[in-house]
Formats: C-alpha cells, sequence, structure tokens
C-alpha cells in the first residue's frame, strides 16, 4: 500500500513540476504572452464569459461520448455477429482491415457533405475513428479461446451459448478493453478535427476563433479542457475495467 | 465376472486434409475394467491424444469398435466424462471453486449440493482454503490439482488425463502421481492417463497401453503387477525395471 502511495505521490509531484518549469520558462525567459502564456494568463482566460467554455465542453463532451458510445455498441455488436457466423466474418473481416487503412481524418470534407457541420457530423467523425480498434481486438479477444477449453466445454456437451457467455465473452473482456483505451484517446482527436472542419460550436472551434484574435491563453486552455474530456473518458474506461476484469487478466 | 468398462477393438482414426490423410491411430485393442488406472503411453504423433478425444466422444473414428459403459455401469457421455489436460486451463476471471463449478454449470445441475461436493474435492486435492484465490495465486501444480477437481465435480464414471503433470517440474510430477494415485484410490474412478513417461506410465498404471508412432498403431498392452499403494521405492524394483525396459524397447530405444 505505501508503495501505491509512493507511487501516487511521484505522479502527482511529475504534475506540479512540469506546471512549474512552465511558470518559470514564461516568467524567466520573458516569453511574450501570444506565444506562450504563464498558467496563471491560462487560468484567466476562464473568465472571459464570451467563450461560452461551459456550453462548448458541453458539445464537445457530447461528440467524444456519443462517438465512442456508438463505436463500442457498434464494434463490439459486429464482433460479436462475426464470432456466430463464421462466413460473415470471412467475407466482412478482410474489408474491414482494408477501410481500417483509411485515414479517418481524411474522410472528414466528405462527412460534411453527407451531414453538413454540427454535433451529429462530429460525433461520426469520432465514432469512425473509434469504431475499428475496438471491434478488430474484441474480435480477436473472442477467437483467443484454447482450444483445449472448447474441448472441455464440448465434451459436456455445453451448448454454443455457454461457450460463449462463460468462457469466450469474459475471456475476450481484456481485449474488449485494452481496444477501448485505444479508442478513448482517439475518439478525442477525431471530434476535435470534425470541429476544425466544419461546425459552430465546440472547443476546437473555439480554438479556431481565438487563434484570429491571437488568444493563446485561450487556446491553450481550450487544449486543456479537451484532454480533461479526454482523461474522464480514459479514466472511465479505466475504473470499469477494474471492476470488471480480474487483475491477472488484463492486458497492460 | 465383471464386464469390461471400455472397449476397444481394432479402432482406427485417420484425419483427412484435403487429399491427403494421416493415419492418426490403427489396431488399437484393448479393454478397461471398471476402477482401472490405465496409462497409454508412446511418442508424440502415436495417436494417444487422438484415442483420448475419441474415448470423450469428441472425435469418430474410421474403423474397429469403441463401446464405453456396460450393463452394471451405464455411460452417458455428456455427464460421464472428466478431462485434465497439461495446461490448467482454468478461467483467470473466475476464483477456484467457480472453476471447479464450471462442469456443474454447464450440466445444469443443483448447485447448493455441487457447491458442497467442489469444497469436499478441493480438501481431497489438497486445496482445502484456496477456494476464493484466484488461479494467478497459485503454483502450477496447484492449478493442476484445482483442474482434477474441476473433472470430478459432476462425478463422471471416466477421467481422461492427457499429459497432466508434462508441464510441472520433475519433483511437482513426483508428487503429484503419488497425489493422482491418492486421489484415484479415493474417488474410485476409471482413469485413462495419456504421457510420455515411461516411468510415470508404470508407476500408475494397472495397465499399460503401448502406442508407437510412424505409423501410428498400438503396440503394447499388458497389465502392470506391482501392488497399491505404490510407494517411490518401487521404481528400484526388478519388475518395475523390467515393465520399463519393454516399453523402451518396443518404442525403439535401448
Amino acid at each position: 500500500m505505501s508503495e501505491n502511495l509512493q507511487r501516487f505521490t511521484l505522479a502527482v509531484l511529475a504534475h506540479v513540476a512540469l506546471i512549474a518549469a512552465w511558470y518559470l520558462f514564461v516568467r524567466l525567459g520573458d516569453v511574450p504572452r501570444f506565444v506562450m502564456p504563464s498558467p496563471g494568463a491560462t487560468l484567466n482566460a476562464l473568465l472571459e464569459p464570451n467563450y461560452d467554455w461551459w456550453a462548448n465542453m458541453l458539445v464537445t463532451g457530447t461528440e467524444i461520448f456519443g462517438g465512442y458510445f456508438l463505436a463500442l455498441v457498434v464494434g463490439v455488436g459486429l464482433a460479436l455477429l462475426f464470432t456466430w457466423s463464421k462466413a460473415l466474418e470471412a467475407f466482412f473481416m478482410p474489408l474491414l482491415v482494408s477501410l481500417n487503412m483509411i485515414p479517418k481524418v481524411a474522410l472528414g470534407p466528405l462527412i460534411i457533405v453527407w451531414f453538413k457541420y454540427g454535433v451529429f457530423p462530429n460525433t461520426i467523425m469520432a465514432f469512425s475513428i473509434c469504431v475499428f480498434p475496438i471491434l478488430l481486438t474484441t474480435a480477436r479477444g473472442l477467437r483467443e479461446i484454447e482450444p483445449e477449453l472448447l474441448d472441455l466445454v464440448r465434451s459436456l456437451r455445453g451448448s454454443r451459448w455457454q461457450l460463449f457467455s462463460k468462457v469466450q465473452l469474459p475471456g475476450a473482456l481484456p481485449y474488449i478493453f485494452s481496444g477501448m483505451k485505444v479508442a478513448a484517446i482517439l475518439a478525442v482527436a477525431g471530434a476535435i478535427v470534425g470541429e476544425f472542419l466544419g461546425s459552430d460550436r465546440g472547443l476546437g472551434y473555439l480554438m479556431l476563433q481565438v487563434q484570429v484574435t491571437l488568444d493563446t491563453p485561450a487556446m491553450f486552455m481550450a487544449v486543456l479542457l479537451i484532454t480533461l474530456l479526454g482523461m474522464l473518458l480514459y479514466g472511465i474506461v479505466l475504473a470499469l475495467e477494474r471492476l470488471l476484469v480480474v487483475k491477472d487478466a488484463r492486458l497492460e | 465376472m465383471t464386464q469390461p468398462f471400455i472397449q476397444l477393438r481394432g479402432v482406427k482414426k485417420i484425419y483427412r486434409s484435403g487429399k491427403a490423410e494421416h493415419l492418426a491411430i490403427s489396431d488399437a485393442t484393448f479393454d478397461v475394467m471398471p476402477g482401472d488406472l490405465v496409462s497409454l503411453v508412446g511418442p508424440s504423433g502415436c495417436g494417444k491424444s487422438t484415442l483420448l478425444k475419441i474415448l470423450a466422444g469428441l472425435h469418430g473414428h474410421d474403423g474397429g469398435e469403441v463401446k464405453v459403459g456396460s450393463a452394471e455401469h451405464a455411460f452417458d457421455p455428456s455427464r460421464d466424462v472428466g478431462m485434465v489436460f497439461q495446461a490448467p486451463l482454468l478461467l483467470k476471471w473466475r476464483r477456484v471453486l467457480q472453476n471447479v463449478l464450471l462442469p456443474a454449470e454447464i450440466l445444469g445441475l443443483p448447485m447448493a449440493a455441487a457447491r458442497e461436493r467442489a469444497k469436499d474435492l478441493l480438501a481431497l486435492v489438497g486445496l482445502r482454503g484456496s477456494e476464493d484465490k484466484y488461479p494467478y495465486e497459485l503454483s502450477g501444480g496447484m492449478q493442476q490439482r484445482a483442474a482434477i477437481a474441476r473433472a470430478l465435480v459432476h462425478d463422471p464414471k471416466l477421467v481422461l488425463m492427457d499429459e497432466p503433470f508434462g508441464a510441472l517440474d520433475a519433483l511437482t510430477r513426483e508428487k503429484m502421481n503419488l497425489e493422482l494415485l491418492r486421489i484415484w484410490k479415493e474417488s474410485k474412478k476409471t482413469i485413462v492417463f495419456v504421457t510420455h513417461g515411461i516411468s510415470e506410465a508404470v508407476f500408475l498404471g494397472t495397465r499399460v497401453v503401448v502406442l508407437t508412432a510412424g505409423p501410428a498403431k498400438m503396440a503394447d498392452n499388458f497389465g502392470i503387477d506391482l501392488p497399491y499403494p505404490r510407494t517411490l521405492d518401487m521404481k528400484t524394483h526388478e519388475r518395475f525395471g523390467e515393465y520399463t525396459r519393454r516399453i523402451y524397447r518396443l518404442l525403439g530405444i535401448e
């Protein structure tokens, strides 16, 4: 337990040290505010009421969490479908691997053409970027069953459903979570890129607005808030993993 | 006169992949009496695991006859087979007791009674007090003990073991051999034990079936006339040496 405490203390210290270094760099280097604002100036940007921080954060948060949740449902759902039908998997899996090679960011202009701009297309953007890691790792996890474990269940004449619910799905959970963790980081990038390409609300949109006026503290603040949204999502995934996956089974 | 529990007559199995045919086992002819512990010994590729899968009803066969069960000992292939493999194959996310209960869950047995039985079995295999541990908290030998308890939880008449101690270190293996004999005696199961360890096969078995590879066929089948309980010093017994030499000769090692 004390070892955990020590690790935690070190983690906090590292973050505090970074902020201190940032402060000292700006202060001692006499760096202009529009190049790099101090931590204090960045925090001050929150006081600007015109920026509507809370509303913009809600918009970006909706896109990130919405796209992520959609990707989770579709990704896990498709992977499950594939385990039930080998033919379906053999047909669609190579296709999905190819589709995965598309740089999802390049789809941005198309998504705007199809869905206009706003919260929904940005959600689709976040979805498209994080559905593949979830789908591919889940499919892999469901496939990774020891043949002898299969023999064991079959020797007891266990049903397909019993094999799935007692062995396959719980066995795949660590894989699902490793895909979910990768996807959590990607979802944030997807939503922000979407906002950069076309939107009228959200933290990414706000960044473009304040860029014009060289309000760098506000840009810093926006990046910080985007990061916090990402950390929130990642934290939720991590907490769920701790709850659902036994320590030894977790994939690091 | 007691009827044999398992009767194999000229059993043959061929694996086909495309046009290629691979003879997995042939000429397998032997009986297993109820309560026997029969060792199947041979090199890799001799078909011993295939034979085990045929007995488990996981594979069909391409010739000969396989009869499991007798008038006095009826055999239900879904409930009367317990399996132990080289890897313990415990489910990482289940505690030991829950792992042992898996076959009972799959078969839909009454769970309260199964839980009591699982606890008794864990005590039998020497894992009393480990019910609530996760597999990773157990050593390899202890995991294999839990796997044995799992194979017994639904009270099967036949236990099939496929090199169960093959992955353990030599000392643990010796110890597990003695443990298995004790568990066998107390549970009164019929056991078919696959191994490539010649001395292990003789030490454990009431009977040894020798299989050879290339071509895969049964080469010999003889009773082991050494009293139970077997002790490690029997390995220096003259008769023990005769049995092992007989197997070595059949396998072409002299």
